[in-house]
């Protein structure tokens, strides 16, 4: 099981090359307000997490996430299973 | 009391903006005459029509017309009635017997539109705890079918056989994959790499559906699409096309040789759950597709068509969706909405209909001028519309 802040580390990590604006990132940074990100930005970010982890981020799990801590809580449980 | 309009506030501010800059609006056009399926009447003034999907011309073909007076005459307006109930006729049956025999497959299912085809067989066919594997670029009623339905959808980037590949082998080996593609995407005009696409989805399993929408009549040896132009027809599991464009009518369907296909009439709700075509549809599109069949002048002048319009407008200066004209889409990509909708309206001015496309609709956020050509353009026509652009594009300054 991957360590928590470890896994928001990497994930910090792929968020910054879309990080277009420089926004601090946290737990509670929302990827649509915060980030001001696209549909397009969106899915190149999926691919991204998606290609790293070797998992499928499935559009309807897309749908759940909003912010940082809710995409680390489902990369966690994707890489878990 | 919250108003429920308040969520479209954004898209009307960004449309009276639009306006106050003085240009038509480009969504509420009104064609007041149409003399042919190249010629319309527009704001009193005849205009081209280069933005219909009418690829083949069959709207005002004389077979098709007399078909549908005939069935007119002795059907009636109307069905009334589900196609499982009492709104299938003769000519329904009619109907779908051309389409098996132009696909050369076992099952035909007409639909009142092509929107519900797509929507009824993709969330039928997919249920809960299957996959949709889908091109990011999919048109909207392949998401709609997506939401109706249960299953998980899974996009991968458009046209991308490797990220396509990469998303299957990630799924659970045991689980009911259905992949969706389409020979033609509507808004470049783009074709895919169904070959390469279908080959790595039989691999992992999957069942194939391909809309073929924007490639029936003219692309592939029958006609058949960009699948029997690839040579994988016989690997696709449920082709889906529409009547709207080249068959000149409306209406959808569903053909495939999958031996259970007919239970489909019983359980897809967007079949069951409205009425069928009226009997003049059924009958002119049926006299349209049995026609369809057998066109190769008609073909070979749209590709050419297609062909000079591409260099045209390239040689002009102007930014092409495509390196090469691919189908009979040819779109124009526009700096942005304003400038778009402007030369949209300048061309209009210049007695050319095109469509004007933007986002959410558009991939990667462009606005673009779609043009679609028809068989029944002459020569002349197409030359005549190069030279409308060239006017229009230096009046607003995108050339």
């Amino acid at each position: 099981m991957t360590d928590r802040s470890e896994m928001f580390d990497r994930l910090k990590g792929l968020i910054e090359p879309f990080n277009k604006k420089g926004v601090e990132v946290g737990e509670t940074t929302t990827f649509a307000g915060d980030l001001e990100w696209d549909s397009l930005t969106v899915m190149d970010f999926v691919a991204e997490v998606e290609d790293s982890f070797d998992i499928i981020i499935s559009m309807n799990l897309q749908a759940e996430i909003e912010n940082v801590g809710q995409l680390v809580d489902a990369v966690t449980k994707l890489t878990a299973a | 009391m919250t108003d429920l309009f308040s969520k479209f506030d954004a898209l009307i501010a960004q449309r009276e903006g639009l306006l106050a800059t003085g240009v038509k609006d480009p969504f509420s056009l009104v064609m007041e005459e149409v003399k042919s399926p190249t010629v319309a009447v527009v704001n009193g003034k005849e205009t081209i029509l280069l933005g219909t999907y009418n690829y083949m011309g069959m709207t005002f073909d004389d077979d098709v017309i007399a078909a549908g007076k005939q069935a007119l005459d002795e059907f009636g307006a109307g069905t009334t009635g589900s196609r499982v109930l009492n709104g299938t006729f003769q000519g329904h049956k009619e109907c779908e017997d051309a389409l098996k025999e132009f696909y050369g497959m076992d099952h035909a299912m007409v639909f009142s539109t092509g929107y519900q085809a797509n929507l009824g067989i993709i969330s039928t066919i997919a249920g809960k705890g299957d996959y949709i594997i889908l091109d990011i670029d999919s048109h909207a009623s392949i998401y709609d079918g997506c939401k109706m339905g249960d299953a998980e959808i899974v996009a991968f980037r458009h046209n991308d056989v490797e990220a396509l590949e990469k998303r299957l082998k990630r799924l659970p080996a045991d689980a009911g994959k259905l992949v969706v593609l389409e020979g033609v995407y509507s808004m470049l005009g783009d074709v895919a790499p169904l070959k390469e696409m279908i080959r790595v989805s039989k691999e992992a399993g999957a069942m194939i559906l391909v809309d073929e929408a924007h490639s029936m009549g003219f692309i592939g040896e029958n006609g058949r699409g960009v699948a029997e132009e690839q040579g994988v027809l016989d690997d696709v599991d449920f082709v889906i096309g529409t009547f709207s464009k080249s068959v000149g009518t409306v209406g959808g369907f569903c053909v495939s040789n999958h031996p259970k296909f007919e239970i489909m009439r019983l359980v897809c709700r967007p079949y069951v759950f409205t009425a069928s075509l009226p009997p003049a549809v059924v009958a002119c599109s049926a006299a349209s597709i049995r026609k369809l069949m057998h066109n190769g002048n008609k073909r070979a002048h749209l590709w050419e068509n297609s062909r000079n319009l591409h260099q045209g407008l390239r040689d002009l200066g102007f930014k092409l969706g495509t390196p090469d004209a691919q189908s009979a889409i040819i779109a124009v990509i526009m700096p942005d909405l304003e400038k778009g909708a402007m030369m949209w309206a300048a061309l209009l001015e210049n007695g050319l209909y095109v469509n004007l496309a933007r986002p959410p609709a558009t991939p990667a956020g462009m606005t673009l001028l779609r043009c679609s050509l028809c068989a029944e353009h002459s020569s002349e026509q197409v030359a005549d519309i190069l030279s409308r652009f060239e006017r229009a594009g230096k009046a607003v300054g995108i050339i």
